[in-house]
């Protein structure tokens, strides 16, 4: 037996042993991402019902209105598209590039059914003015692109113009690139937050009896059991404006009855209840990685005349690095997706990406856009993580 | 294998993943509603007498509305859902979409008293892919123990913060709240839509909010807005008229819906493309949009019949005994100003005008 067949014998049984996990990894996660990545470039929805009107458009000069061949290839088309019941899905994608166009299609197809008719430009327009407009034929013609980049330049608020320049989407559209910025800022803020509670915690946890340890764990985890929804609307219960703190500061007289705090539905609800919910994730790592640490070394400072300050910050805490970084990187990249607090607690300013992602995929069904966003956002991890990985090094991640 | 058959294959294992298995030899009908007090009105309004009568057992399953789901199933050939409780947008697109069976030649039963089903039910409530069931209303809504000396009367007064102060509750869409506003900057309910089509309409409508914007509590489920009332986060609220009423009556709360410029829809029964139940899902929608199943869901909350013949037999609501008119959205009380939702500006325009909405708030 040569070397190298020896080593790739020896390679079977962990193989085998790690098929289960990789067909299931495969299946739900690598074929829906990857599907998910395909759909932010891809959608031949149009290009199926409409094959021959987009021939014709490919020569088309986008100047003047198409010619008479163009029309009555369209409403062939669109005659046979309601036989398949495929012209609402034309018009949803249409009506995606401009807005106001979606009961062209079906109307026109509707109508064409009963129409004899030779001149069909004159027809068209007579059932729908909008026949008329370039822009339409122009939409049409972009929406019936394989593939297109457009879900992209949306998901950061540019656009294509007629003539093919890309620039800003005008002010009151543009809501994407403040999300992912918003959503930098919360998801860093509860990172810090978490780790300024978080680690003195930890540190008693770590650093009292076994039996008070046992007790403290559990308070820790009792909240990360409970289900998130409840969690979020005990939030709700504590500081809404009729709330128990503002009633206990009411009663303390902190504040007066008619200025009662608003801590609920801005950016302090989304702050407070994002960092409750994710402190376990917090404590935890850091924890099992400060249980580890022996106390010789704290002592050993401490003889060599160190104050008890000083041990701290040059002894022990370099040594609690790596239940840091493992707490903090958890916390954030949990945090780049979460969307069901923020969307209770968050109020106006609360909305995050992730609800966008969620709106595009359960309410608007535009899976193009909300797979570009998910790619966007995903890219961003990763860079997040490449930036740690630099910076920390994840080989010095440690869990326990 | 193409790229289209892959995404069907793994959808159709997405909808396989998540099906139970439905029983064995006994016929079922899976019915997706809304879930809530809503779903249990039909229940005790229609399901039970059907499942008596016909021997079909009926499997209710909850959504949150929209097409999502329903898409998700037909394009990958799974259909697990019979009957579908939807509303009026979603029922058009989906029926271009494909999504719903035609139905266009499904008898309907006649009224009572022998009127012909085409004659007896409301204009227009009878569709290709659904039959209507019921009128909702959008409502602005307060809590009279808040009140004390004038209290509010119309949509004027929900966005005059000088005569009314305190915070209002609004759904976080612009559906509905642009609508409104329009109302309450002077433009006539019959010319809302047609001022909101321009762009000076909607800056117009935009800009009333923004006399508002900072008061606003942005609800977004149905729960939450009787909830915030009765919580006393907010002085005002829009809400949906059958979460009020369940809030009125069940739980004795003492809120006053204005009925002034509220927002009119209707919902609707649809059978989803594909069905495997098609001849049973029929006859579910046969006895649901009856004369009787009508009533019976409005004996159990307040959404009012389609029916001309349903409208005088609401009585008396089945278990607290409170006498049902007047809480209609159809009785003639609260009928004197009032809008339908336009579902065709709607279902052009709410993609963008989300995203409108949204970067609105955001500043």
């Amino acid at each position: 037996m040569t070397a190298k067949s020896k080593s790739a014998s020896s390679l079977i049984v962990p193989v085998g042993l790690l098929l289960p996990l990789i067909a299931f990894i495969l299946v739900t996660f690598v074929i829906p991402l990857g599907s998910m990545v395909v759909q932010s470039v891809h959608d031949r929805e149009v290009a199926d019902v409409l094959p021959k009107t987009l021939d014709l458009l490919s020569e088309w000069d986008g100047a003047s209105l198409p010619s008479e061949k163009a029309y009555e290839t369209i409403a062939e088309e669109l005659v046979v598209s309601r036989e398949s019941r495929s012209t609402g899905r034309v018009a949803t994608r249409v009506n995606r590039i401009k807005s106001g166009t979606r009961s062209v299609f079906g109307k026109t197809a509707r109508r064409l059914e009963r129409i004899e008719s030779t001149d069909l430009r004159s027809t068209l327009i007579e059932i729908d003015k909008r026949w008329e407009d370039i822009e339409l034929w122009v939409a049409i013609r972009e929406a019936g692109r394989e593939y297109t980049a457009r879900h992209y330049l949306h998901a950061v608020d540019l656009e294509r113009e007629l003539d093919g320049s890309i620039h800003l989407v005008s002010e009151d559209q543009r809501i994407y690139n403040t999300l992912y910025l918003r959503t930098l800022f919360v998801s860093l803020a509860v990172t810090v937050c978490c780790f300024l509670i978080g680690y003195p915690i930890a540190y008693a946890i770590a650093n009292v009896s076994d039996s008070m340890a046992k007790i403290l764990l559990l308070i820790v985890l009792i909240p990360f059991w409970t289900s998130l929804l409840v969690r979020t609307t005990s939030w709700l219960v504590l500081l809404q404006n009729q709330g128990v703190v503002n009633d206990i500061l009411v009663w303390l007289g902190l504040v007066g009855d008619s200025d009662r705090l608003a801590l609920i539905h801005n950016m302090t609800g989304t702050l407070v209840a994002m960092t409750h919910v994710l402190l376990p994730f917090m404590i935890l790592p850091l924890y099992a990685v400060m249980r580890s640490i022996p106390t010789d070394y704290t002592r050993a400072a401490a003889s060599l005349g160190a104050n008890p300050a000083q041990s701290f910050v040059r002894v022990y805490f370099p040594q609690s690095l790596p239940g840091i970084s493992a707490g903090c990187l958890l916390v954030f990249i949990l945090s780049l997706g979460y969307y069901i607090t923020p969307a209770l607690v968050g109020g106006t300013k609360g909305q995050l990406i992730s609800n966008m992602i969620a709106y595009h995929i359960q309410s608007s069904l535009n899976w193009g856009l909300a797979a570009a966003i998910s790619v966007i956002l995903l890219t961003g991890v990763f860079i997040c993580y490449f930036i740690f990985d630099k910076w920390v090094g994840v080989d010095k991640l440690k869990l326990s | 294998m193409k790229p289209k058959n892959l995404y069907k294959t793994i959808a159709a294992f997405a909808v396989a993943a998540f099906w139970t298995i439905g029983t064995g030899a006994e016929e079922t009908l899976t019915v997706v509603s809304f879930g809530g007090s809503y779903a249990k009105a039909c229940v005790d309004g229609y399901h039970k007498s059907f499942e008596e009568e016909t021997g079909i057992k009926i499997k209710l399953e909850d959504y949150n509305g929209g097409l999502a789901q329903v898409r998700a199933q037909v394009d990958a050939g799974a259909v697990h859902w019979d009957v579908l409780d939807t509303e009026s947008a979603p029922l058009m697109i989906g029926c271009d979409e494909g999504v719903f069976e035609e139905i266009p030649d499904l008898e309907l039963p006649a009224a009572p008293d022998g009127t012909p089903a085409e004659d007896d039910f409301f204009d227009g409530m009878i569709f290709d892919c659904g039959v209507g069931t019921l009128v909702y209303a959008t409502v602005l809504v307060y809590n009279s123990e808040n009140v004390e000396g004038e209290t509010p009367t119309s949509v004027k007064d929900f966005f005059d913060l000088e005569k009314f102060p305190g915070r209002r509750g609004m759904r976080r869409s612009p559906s509905g709240n642009l609508e409104w506003a329009l109302m309450a900057d002077g433009v006539p309910s019959d010319q809302i839509f047609e001022v909101l089509a321009t762009e000076e309409g909607l800056q117009r409508a935009f800009r009333k909010l923004d006399t508002i914007k900072e008061h606003v509590v942005w609800w977004e489920t149905g729960a939450q807005a009787p909830q915030l009332l009765a919580d006393g986060e907010v002085f005002m609220t829009t809400a949906w008229n059958g979460r009020i009423f369940n809030a009125q009556v069940v739980e004795k709360q003492p809120f006053v819906i204005i009925w002034d410029g509220h927002i009119r829809d209707y919902g609707a029964l649809a059978i989803v493309a594909g069905s495997p139940n098609l001849e049973n899902a029929k006859k579910f929608l046969q006895h649901a949009t009856s004369t009787r199943g009508m009533v019976g869901v409005a004996s159990h909350i307040s959404y009012a019949p389609v029916r001309h013949s349903g409208l005088p037999l609401v009585g008396k609501h089945a278990t607290t005994g409170v006498d049902m008119q007047p809480h209609m959205p159809t009785h003639p009380e609260n009928s004197k100003n009032f809008l339908w939702y336009d579902i065709e500006f709607w279902s052009e325009r709410e993609d963008e005008l989300i995203e409108r909405f949204n970067s609105w708030l955001s500043r």
